[in-house]
């Protein structure tokens, strides 16, 4: 017994992750809260999605079921859940079974190397990056087997729609990869490295995010990525193999109740993961701005007040909204419900100005924020740009993207190493 | 060093999946459950060479061939209608040939693997270093290293393979040349 | 006991050979050309874990660097990903003229 607590403290002096440091209990432990966090997001995402799209439309969104319709997503997962299962006549019975799992496992196994801090990972594999790329391109699998399985024309063509754009894309994307690790590898020995947290740890070396490096090949490896992320999730302007109007629903058509939830899940469960890749690569992942510049006591005070101030700041907006409640007897729950959010929130702010635990969420906070600017950046592509056709779709990711990755790939490689490349060239030393 | 306590465990459960995926490929009447066995199998696979800490090889099966390959084939199984073939005889004349013919060929495998001689036996265990956190680096030294990389041309000549290959398959799948 | 708890070279080699013969079988008894490419693949899979597994072995003896076995094993899945596409293609062009996918019927050339 004192073995065990031995085995379960004795991590938390350490400066590895669970996996790295073969500690299965805070292993199992950082599996559940990346879980639980996960399906918070996608509950928030649900909601933000839908206001934020209707206050970009001029119009209020959800307002009926909590205040201002923060319990709309509860009321939906209520719904699906609650819906009768149909299975379409002459479907592969298991496939059809199988299908929404695989996009699932696919998602949400991405996770197990995401950085959310210095140490606050599942584990830090040596191939970090080339398993997150590999793991999300087993979604196709699903969305392939799903619209097969429905045996029914729309789902059919929306999966091979949908799988040929995921699988163009993955290219783009992954020669934009290939582009930032290459600036991992201007340290002293010259070796660079895969894992997840070996990337922040060389921007924070090299004392600039990957973004600004050699401006402006950052900043284009950073956009043909952003552009390909956007098209591997199929999320508008990329959206047409799942458009109402188009084929309504493509590959998920005939997937009702849990197992549309399922998809609905793994989708915005994808969208996290490959915008974590992006600011991991690009954006210098869980480090706070200008950790080499600023450095200092009071520079790591000031920053680290920021995550209190957000929620404050959150609590100061859900307070302002009770003030502007309907006075009716009608709305007399909704502003008490909505008060207590905002007492719910500025009590998480309370906490987060606590100097134990305003160091330890440091990273953390720093990472979410980055990863939801990325996720208002998808509702605001949704929200503005028309869709592509599926033919322009194709072309820009193998006659636009992959040129210009190319190509970029080419000069980042002139670039990084135009030392070694010029005493080659002049014959002079070692190369 | 110990080996790590659970790899019987996992060697023997990813072996059961994969021979039952193995197994389930070879003999089901429908093409599309054979390419998700295969899938399994293939996964299971990738697990095994992460246990022979082989992380690299791992990752490029699951992109390459879970991820790429199988894919290639769940398209070309679509487009070919198979309601047909589903109510076909699904084997050959021959199977009872084919199947004493390949298990003759696997007593021959495991004949020459568990043979000793002189008393030794042929492999001997040697796990003194478990070193994974440099897989990577040592594979990129082999291929693409000045001094120590010996594997530079056949390097290029894959993808030169790769682009060959590229060119028949569309040639060939064309509609008109 | 003790051989089956202490998981060597050996157990890796069988389980590539238990492999290779089911892609052996699948081969030679299925009638169904996409079913026989797959077996293939299941061939070169095992192939595969033999080179790893030695790799593993080779690794054992000759210091962390010498991973001869996984470089190669690299080298054998693109090759699979080239077959696979030229065999597809071949399947694809032959399926456009016979609109069958039964091997037994792939006979055009015979007297």
């Amino acid at each position: 017994m004192h073995d065990l607590i031995q085995y379960i403290t004795g991590y938390l002096s350490s400066d590895q992750t669970p996996g790295a440091a073969g500690n299965w209990f805070w292993a199992t432990v950082y599996i559940l809260l990346v879980f639980v966090g996960l399906s918070v997001a996608v509950i928030a995402m649900n909601w933000l999605e839908r206001k934020i799209l209707a206050h970009m439309q001029v119009r209020l969104g959800p307002m009926r079921v909590g205040p201002h319709g923060l319990l709309q997503p509860i009321a939906d997962a209520l719904k699906l859940l609650l819906k009768e299962d149909i299975i379409p006549a002459e479907a592969d019975v298991t496939v059809f079974w199988i299908a929404p799992f695989i996009v699932v496992l696919a998602a949400f196994t991405v996770f197990v190397v995401v950085p959310f801090g210095a140490t606050h990972a599942i584990t830090d594999m040596n191939i970090g990056v080339l398993f997150m790329l590999g793991v999300s391109s087993l979604a196709v699998l699903g969305i392939v087997t799903a619209g097969w399985s429905s045996n029914s024309h729309y789902p059919l063509l929306g999966a091979l729609r949908s799988s040929a754009q995921m699988v163009s894309y993955e290219v783009a994307m992954g020669l934009a990869v290939v582009s930032a690790i290459m600036m991992t590898s201007l340290n002293e020995e010259g070796v660079g490295t895969l894992s997840m947290i070996g990337i922040v740890q060389a921007q924070f070396d090299q004392k600039q995010w990957f973004l600004f490096k050699f401006f402006p090949l950052g900043i284009i490896a950073f956009g043909i990525f952003a552009i390909a992320m956007v098209a591997e999730t199929n999320r508008a302007p990329f959206d047409l193999p799942e458009a109402e109007s188009e084929l309504t629903a493509g590959f998920h058509t005939e997937y009702s109740g849990f197992r549309w939830s399922l998809f609905f899940l793994a989708e915005y469960s994808a969208m996290i993961a490959v915008s974590s890749i992006a600011v991991t690569l690009w954006l210098g992942g869980w480090l706070r701005p200008f950790p080499n510049t600023l450095t200092g006591a009071t520079w790591d005070l000031v920053f680290s007040l920021f995550p209190g101030l957000t929620f404050l700041f959150l609590a100061g907006l859900t307070f302002y909204s009770t003030a502007r409640m309907p006075k009716h007897p009608f709305f007399k729950i909704q502003t008490m419900g909505l008060g207590g959010f905002g007492a719910l929130l500025a009590a998480i702010a309370l906490i987060l100005f606590v100097p134990g635990v305003r160091t330890r969420v440091q990273d953390i906070y720093w990472f979410s924020i980055k990863v939801s600017g990325f996720m208002y950046l998808y509702i605001w592509y949704r929200g503005t740009f028309p869709r592509y056709r599926f033919d322009q779709l194709m072309k820009v990711g193998w006659k636009v993207l992959l040129p210009i990755g190319f190509a970029l790939l080419i000069v980042t490689a002139v670039v990084a190493m135009r030392a070694e490349l010029w005493a080659s060239i002049t014959g002079g030393g070692h190369p | 060093m110990n080996p790590p306590v659970a790899t019987p465990f996992f060697f023997y459960g990813l072996s059961l999946i994969m021979i039952i995926g193995g197994i389930l490929v070879i003999t089901r009447k429908n093409a599309v459950h054979s390419a998700l066995a295969l899938i399994t199998t293939l996964l299971a696979q990738a697990a095994l060479y992460l246990m022979l800490y082989a992380p690299f090889v791992a990752g490029v099966q699951i992109i390459l061939y879970a991820g790429g390959i199988m894919v290639l084939f769940l398209f070309v199984i679509m487009l070919i209608s198979i309601e047909r073939t589903q109510k076909e005889k699904q084997f050959n004349k021959q199977w009872i040939v084919g199947i004493v013919a390949a298990l003759a060929l696997g007593a021959l495998f495991v004949a020459v693997y568990t043979k000793t001689s002189r008393g030794l036996t042929l492999f001997i265990e040697g796990r003194s270093n478990y070193v994974e956190n440099q897989n990577v680096q040592n594979v990129a030294n082999l291929l693409f290293d000045r001094g120590a990389g010996q594997y530079m041309f056949a390097f290029e000549i894959a993808s030169l393979l790769l682009l060959v290959a590229i060119i028949g398959a569309v040639v060939m799948a064309k509609k008109r040349i | 006991m003790d051989t089956l708890l202490h998981i060597s070279t050996l157990h890796y080699l069988v389980l590539g050979a238990a492999l290779f013969i089911l892609g052996v079988i699948g081969v030679l008894t299925r009638r169904n050309v996409v079913i026989i490419l797959m077996s293939i693949e299941l061939i070169l899979n095992a192939v595969n874990l033999n080179l790893v597994a030695f790799s593993r072995y080779w690794q054992s003896i000759h210091g962390p660097a010498a991973l001869h076995g996984q470089v190669f094993a690299i080298f054998v899945i693109t090759d699979a990903a080239a077959e696979a596409a030229v065999g597809l293609g071949i399947l694809i062009a032959f399926f456009r003229n016979k609109e069958t996918v039964n091997v037994d019927e792939v006979n055009l050339l015979k007297w």
